[in-house]
């Protein structure tokens, strides 16, 4: 059995505007030196996952220069590989299509290269879930199962408050799904909520598609698995261990404090045997700790200069910390420049932004300050 | 299939470097790591790609599985080239092939890679120091002066003359006399052993050399004294900046220590001469609660619980709480437990310093370095005298004593 991969990288853009206004979801940058399509491609390839399209949508320059000829990931090969799968756009047809924003849209946009793959499998999963997964054990039980497709969830409490943000499904005893609410608002209890990752006959999948080209349905949730509930066999796969999505801005702030200050989120994350994350290397030197500088409780990438304080924060490649300057509770993405004496609370810089000398900038930990792009603050 | 190549350098990379004890005992000199990120090597492979030369014969001999990893494909030094590129080159069997004998006799091996991109120049590089230098001005002077032969040297201080293969030059820079290691030095230039050669008259002396049989095949001893003798041009190209021999701990240590510092002596952050090394995706270093680190370089995937001063640390290092590195050079994977204090020491790779161990003195004068070989699991409680080399066996001995 061989298996594909699909992953769609602009899908949720609109939920961080902040981080997406110049890059994909895919190519958000976390954990000092990842983005956020690392995870998905890592676990691709460490369950042995090697031929792999990345549908992206719009602002993708970012996203193709992270994955490159996919070599960091040992994606660079003669067969297979990674692919990225911008719009198919022809000069003669009529190209409604490309306005696409869900997940199915997308699909139907890449029905050439559905139709064109050899793999007898397809899974396909998003870049907002924050995830070290072993994909082989999921795939090895929808061929066991003889299931058409399988789903992952995790069990979470549901409240009608959270209820939204999710989709969550009903299953019997076999744990074949026999129900989908899909962001419902009225659901309490403990649920199976979906994790969007999901393994498909690749067969199936392009009759799915095409099905859904012909009768001009949008949602993979409501058209391809609300339809077929009962007369495919759908199957849940349930995972129990760490998992963290991003759906907003304050989720990216929180998921990334929370990974900050919990070591065991930490290792199931970075430190699973034989399970590594890949992401593009680059060639910093390592990070100078100056005389004065005081450092806790804090995740530092290489490249970086500190001389001040930090503390409870997270600096990307080649972040500058003057004498004298303290950031606490924030989130510094490559190249930041915080000069002597600054002062920093529950604050995310984007790349290359300057803060001057004894400025003071607080967000608060519900909605942390944002610095955009190379802003001088 | 090839394309001409004006300029070929060649890599000595096979020797062993036994003054530095165990840390060579598994790997080559050139692949000893070095301030945090690198491998010794890389500093040649980086000003060779800096200097705009793209294609690099490395010659490896002595322990050779980890550098042969380390170069690889080339490809962290851009020098994955179709026509060119980073090529290791080791010794092999053939009619008129052997073990390498020498630095000459390498190259006379390798003739047939070099006549490949049938260069006019040849560069001769060793992999053991710490510098970064333009090849091409070399090479720009070495046209200039039309030479057959260009040496680099280094003013050092008449004192220490005496340690190195000293050039007598005339006032414009031709090479009269070359002595090695005299008692007596007549100038302070030192030959950086880094030389430029025109190709054809460089395969001369070396196929002439090959057939003498009381040659040691030695740039040094043999290449270079021949063609003087013989009055080819040759000229001394002066280098001034940071150029440190690593062959020895305390020099090895000392080079590590000159990158610390708010305005280091070797400045790694310098992007207009880029050190480049192979990278590997490892989480970013985590400092934790009641860490303590200051005037320090740390690396991907540390852990740092306790207390770290004037140090350099590799990847994958663990400070555990309470245990203390002070004016040390920590490698990749080693462990320092609970209550543990490292002191003015060389501690290798993947070693397990157990809880409350001692290694080595506080750095003052007059204190000896101490060093701890790799791959060590060192019990509770463990001291390691000042001045000690530690290896496997060593380790036994103490064990079995204590």
């Amino acid at each position: 059995m061989s298996t594909a991969g699909i992953i769609f990288a602009n899908l949720h853009d609109s939920y961080i505007p902040e981080l997406t206004r110049q890059r994909s979801m895919g190519s958000i940058p976390f954990m000092c030196r990842y983005r956020l399509i690392d995870f998905a491609l890592s676990n691709m390839v460490n369950s042995k996952i090697f031929n792999i399209g990345v549908i992206a949508h719009y602002n993708y320059y970012s996203l193709m220069d992270h994955i490159g000829t996919g070599k960091d990931w040992d994606l660079a090969r003669r067969t297979g590989g990674v692919q990225i799968l911008p719009p198919n756009v022809t000069a003669y047809a009529y190209n409604h299509e490309l306005t696409y924003n869900t997940r199915l849209e997308a699909l139907k946009n890449n029905i050439y290269n559905i139709d064109r793959m050899e793999d007898d499998l397809v899974l396909m999963c998003e870049c907002d879930s924050i995830v070290n997964i072993d994909l082989r054990d999921i795939i090895s039980r929808h061929t066991a199962s003889g299931a058409d497709m399988t789903i992952v969830t995790r069990r979470v409490p549901v409240t009608p408050q959270n209820a939204k943000r999710h989709i969550i499904f009903d299953s019997n005893r076999d744990g074949r799904i026999t129900d989908i609410y899909i962001n419902p608002t009225d659901i309490t209890g403990n649920k199976d909520v979906s994790m969007n990752i999901i393994v498909i006959g690749r067969k199936l999948l392009g009759t799915l598609v095409h099905d859904a080209m012909t009768h001009n349905y949008t949602s993979f949730n409501r058209d391809i698995i609300g339809r077929n509930i009962s007369n495919k066999n759908i199957m849940l796969y349930r995972w129990d261990g760490y998992y963290a999505d991003i759906l907003s801005f304050e989720d990216y702030f929180a998921v990334s404090m929370d990974i900050v200050s919990d070591p065991s989120h930490r290792d199931s994350l970075f430190s699973v045997k034989n399970r590594p994350i890949f992401t593009k290397v680059r060639n910093s030197p390592p990070t100078f700790y100056g005389d004065a500088s005081e450092v806790r409780n804090s995740l530092i990438a290489d490249g970086c200069k500190i001389e001040g304080t930090v503390e409870n924060s997270i600096l990307f490649r080649g972040v500058t910390v003057g004498r004298g300057a303290v950031v606490k509770n924030s989130i510094l993405f490559q190249g930041a420049q915080v000069m002597d004496s600054a002062q920093l609370n529950c604050v995310v810089s984007d790349k290359n932004a300057v803060v001057r000398s004894r400025d003071v900038l607080s967000g608060c930990e519900i909605e942390p300050y944002y610095i955009p792009k190379g802003k001088l603050v | 299939m090839y394309t001409k190549k004006e300029c070929v350098a060649m890599l000595l990379a096979g020797g062993q470097g036994s003054r530095l004890y165990t840390l060579t005992e598994k790997i080559a000199k050139p692949a000893v790591p070095f301030g945090g990120k690198y491998r010794i090597i890389d500093f040649t492979l980086s000003n060779c790609v800096n200097s705009g030369i793209d294609t690099v014969g490395v010659l490896t001999q002595y322990q050779p599985l980890v550098l042969n990893e380390y170069i690889g494909s080339g490809q962290p030094w851009d020098l994955d080239r179709t026509n060119g590129g980073a090529m290791v080159l080791p010794p092999y069997q053939g009619r008129h092939s052997d073990w390498y004998k020498g630095t000459a006799n390498a190259i006379f091996q390798n003739m047939r890679f070099i006549d490949r991109y049938d260069p006019d120049y040849v560069l001769v590089l060793s992999g053991d120091h710490i510098y970064k230098m333009d090849y091409s001005k070399m090479l720009a002077y070495h046209k200039e002066k039309g030479a057959d032969a260009t040496i680099a040297v280094i003013d050092v201080p008449i004192e220490q003359a005496s340690r190195f293969g000293i050039m007598n030059t005339e006032g414009d820079g031709k090479i009269y006399e070359f002595e090695e290691k005299p008692q007596k030095p007549k100038s302070t230039l030192a030959s950086m052993g880094i030389y430029i050669f025109n190709k054809a008259k460089l395969f001369d002396y070396l196929i002439a050399d090959d057939a003498d049989p009381d040659s040691s095949k030695d740039f040094g001893k043999n290449i270079i004294p021949n063609m003087l003798r013989a009055g080819e041009s040759m000229y001394a190209y002066p280098f001034s900046g940071y150029w440190k021999d690593v062959g020895t701990l305390q020099s090895l240590w000392e080079a590590n220590m000159d990158l610390l510092g708010s305005n280091p002596q070797f400045d790694l952050t310098d992007r207009s001469w880029r050190i480049f090394s192979r990278n590997y995706a490892r989480p970013p270093h985590y400092i934790g609660g009641n860490a303590t680190v200051t005037n320090s370089i740390i690396t991907e995937g540390c852990r740092i619980y306790g207390t770290v001063i004037n140090s350099v640390l590799s990847k994958d290092v663990e400070v555990a709480p309470g245990a203390v590195v002070r004016d040390s050079v920590v490698m990749s994977g080693t462990v320092i437990k609970a209550g543990a204090s490292v002191d003015y020491s060389i501690v290798d790779s993947d070693d397990v310093i157990g809880c409350g161990c001692v290694i080595g003195e506080p750095k003052t004068d007059g204190a000896k370095i101490t060093l701890v070989g790799s791959e060590l699991t060192l019990p509770d409680g463990l001291r390691i005298e000042p001045g000690s080399m530690i290896n496997a066996e060593a380790l036994a001995g103490l064990v079995k004593s204590e």
